[in-house]
């Protein structure tokens, strides 16, 4: 099934050249092509693969129910292969050659960097569903996933409830790692906390003990972890036979779900907290119907996560934009989009008009012996996202200084 | 004990986790001069074996076979047309390296998978954990193991006879090709072991290989080719001098170190740390 679907629209995509390159592909078919454009190879393969997955049911899910403007979508699949380069490539062919008519993709912020300029300047629309560093706010993407007052700001709230007053910053070494702790390091000065030490490692590190050692000398109460892909695995493993607890040393992650914790070996991270807006057990009804699906047409023992949800989310408050607007043309989509709500997985999603950032509840977890995770914590109500931390007095120089 | 002094034994482990990584290079590009760029995969080879038998210990032979028979199958099909051609080898042992990572992302997913640690892995001796103590245990009786057979055994002697002169060798009735094909599938089972052992402490993933494989051929190079106690020596001084890089600056800083030190020691010693005296022409 994961290979005949590129193949498909490959097929699909072969026909429509032959067909003749004078004839406007989008306007004379009964069909809207999109663009979904992931690392389908390479390291980031691991996580991206399942995002694809996810959008790619929610394009089944709307075809099934009669379409966008009782037309097709067409997914037009496209291979990032977790190279930055690629991705402003690949962009630009789905929007120039393709015409499609909305891009969904990426993953890595340096990604999401690499492809802004290009949708920029063809005034196209990409919906990019991870959460990310924030700082950022182009007219022509639409955020799905949490900035970071949704997600990391929540997160510190949460350890500053639970009474942690000392944290180690550990992240890999890239962008958003080191504007997350960033903002961390403010917020922890406002806020009475303590940073004891930050340390990076470079993406694909997997040798942590003197990290570990370092972290276990200087006895935070809380470790706040912005490592991503497999240096998790070894971060965990190492830290967990180094003999460290969750209850007197809890590891608070943000890059770390329901997909990477069986990778990780649940005995070696069971009971540290997550932050995220949407586990596989929210309990909502639009989830129970979501996790259903994706178990049905992926397999039994496939697992949804946060990144997965808001690629799902995005297909569908596209899909509504479009239909408010009564037509699949960019800048009328734009202009519908703002306000557009729907009840998701997450509970409600609303676009917000003036960053086309979501509202979106924040919920903090805990990683259960079983591989769910189990919320222990949520911010009651979505929250107005606020890329540039402008409702927040003491990030007051951190946007400034972007 | 105070931090800095815990930084002695995790970088003897660190040593131990290279050694064991760069052993069957040793074999491959230190004795026979291939440059092999699909070892990384056969030590992934060794993980995934461990993750299909879930259990380490069996995972330990097996995965020696596993990845000792794929190493043989390299050499035989393909390496050994390229005999004397290190960047057409090069090139086709990366790209066979990309092959089997992909393989392996379609045989068992992009994700990363887990092996059980033994329970009686749990715990541990001051700052050392027990599985950072087995990984050591096994690196030595590696070394041990492929000492004796290279010193104390017919074959190991025959091999070394190729290396240092492997016309005469030939002249003398030694069959280089079983040679070739023995010391391949030693070096690329060795690979297997290590990937087991790699289990205990980091990712099981289809790109396993590529996180190690750099780290493999420096400590080979630093050594000197085809020298036992060189890949030793610099294996311990490389997790030694990784281990309090790191602890006095940060990760990136001291990977820049390690590589700025072993770049400069090869200046002087361009040969590495012990050289292969030999009477071959070549």
């Amino acid at each position: 099934m994961r290979i005949s679907r590129p193949i498909v629209s490959a097929i699909v995509l072969l026909a429509l050249t032959a067909c003749g390159s004078d004839a406007e592909p989008a306007a004379s078919s009964n069909e809207i092509k999109v663009g979904l454009l992931h690392s389908l190879s390479g390291t980031m393969a691991i996580s991206e693969v399942t995002v694809r997955d996810a959008e790619l049911l929610a394009i089944d899910e709307i075809n099934k129910a009669g379409g966008v403007l009782g037309k097709k979508l067409v997914p037009v699949v496209e291979d990032g292969a977790s190279d930055w380069p690629t991705f402003a490539e690949k962009a630009t062919k789905l929007i120039r050659q393709d015409k499609v008519a909305t891009v969904f993709g990426g993953w890595t912020s340096a990604s999401r960097k690499a492809m802004l300029p290009v949708f920029e300047r063809y005034k196209a629309l990409l919906w990019y569903p991870v959460q990310y560093e924030g700082l950022e706010s182009s007219p022509y993407i639409f955020y799905t996933g949490a900035t970071t007052n949704q997600q990391i700001i929540p997160g510190l709230d949460y350890l500053k409830e639970q009474g942690k007053k000392k944290v180690f910053l550990v992240g890999s070494d890239y962008v958003f790692p080191r504007t997350a702790n960033k903002i961390i390091k403010a917020y922890a000065a406002a806020n009475g906390m303590e940073v004891l030490g930050e340390e990076y490692t470079p993406l694909g590190h997997t040798e942590y003990s003197t990290l570990v050692n370092k972290v276990t000398q200087a006895a935070p109460d809380a470790v706040f972890n912005t490592l991503n892909g497999d240096s998790n695995v070894a971060f965990f493993k190492q830290l967990k036979s180094a003999g460290a607890s969750a209850e007197s040393m809890p590891v608070l992650s943000v890059s770390v779900a329901e997909e990477e914790v069986t990778g990780i070996g649940v005995d070696n991270i069971a009971g540290h907290p997550v932050a995220w807006n949407y586990y596989q057990t929210t309990e909502t009804p639009a989830n129970e119907a979501f996790v259903k699906a994706y178990k049905a047409k992926y397999g039994a023992n496939k697992v949804t996560s946060d990144p997965m949800e808001a690629g799902y989310n995005a297909v569908y408050l596209w899909a509504e934009a479009a239909k408010k607007a009564g037509t699949t043309e960019v800048e009328a989509v734009r202009k519908a989009a703002p306000g557009i709500a729907l009840d998701r997985p997450e509970g409600r999603v609303t676009i917000d008009g003036e960053n086309q950032h979501m509202y979106k509840t924040a919920r903090i977890g805990i990683i259960q012996p079983d591989g769910l995770i189990k919320q222990v914590w949520d911010s009651g109500e979505p929250i107005k996202p606020d890329p540039y931390l402008k409702a927040y007095p003491w990030a007051a120089g951190l946007a400034a200084g972007q | 004990m105070p931090a800095f002094l815990n930084q002695l034994p995790i970088g003897l482990s660190i040593g131990a986790v290279l050694l064991l990584i760069a052993l069957g290079l040793t074999f491959t590009f230190g004795q026979m001069g291939v440059i092999n760029m699909a070892h990384g995969e056969f030590i992934m080879a060794g993980a995934y074996t461990a993750f299909l038998l879930q259990d380490v210990v069996l995972a330990l032979p097996a995965a020696f076979l596993v990845a000792g028979v794929m190493g043989l199958i390299l050499e035989r099909a393909a390496i050994r047309h390229f005999y004397g051609r290190p960047l057409d080898t090069l090139l086709l042992t990366w790209g066979v390296s990309l092959v089997l990572q992909q393989l392996a992302r379609d045989l068992f997913g992009a994700p990363n998978v887990q092996v059980p640690a033994p329970s009686w892995l749990a715990g541990g001796v001051g700052i050392l954990p027990y599985n950072r103590l087995f990984i050591m245990a096994l690196a030595v009786a590696g070394v041990v193991a492929v000492w004796a057979y290279l010193t104390r055994t017919g074959l190991g002697r025959r091999t070394q006879a190729v290396v240092q002169n492997r016309r005469l060798a030939a002249t003398s009735g030694i069959d280089t090709g079983r040679v070739d094909m023995l010391t391949f599938f030693i070096g690329s089972g060795l690979a297997g072991v290590a990937g087991v052992a790699l289990t205990l402490i980091g990712p099981v993933g289809p790109a396993l290989g590529t996180y190690y494989i750099v780290d493999a051929f420096l400590v080979v190079v630093a050594g000197g080719l085809g020298q036992l106690r060189g890949a030793v020596l610099a294996a311990v001084g490389l997790g030694l001098l990784n281990s309090y890089a790191e602890f006095w600056s940060d990760a990136s800083l001291a990977k820049v170190i390690v590589f700025a030190v072993v770049i400069a020691f090869l200046q002087v010693r361009p040969q590495g740390m012990f050289v292969l005296r030999s009477r071959a022409l070549t």
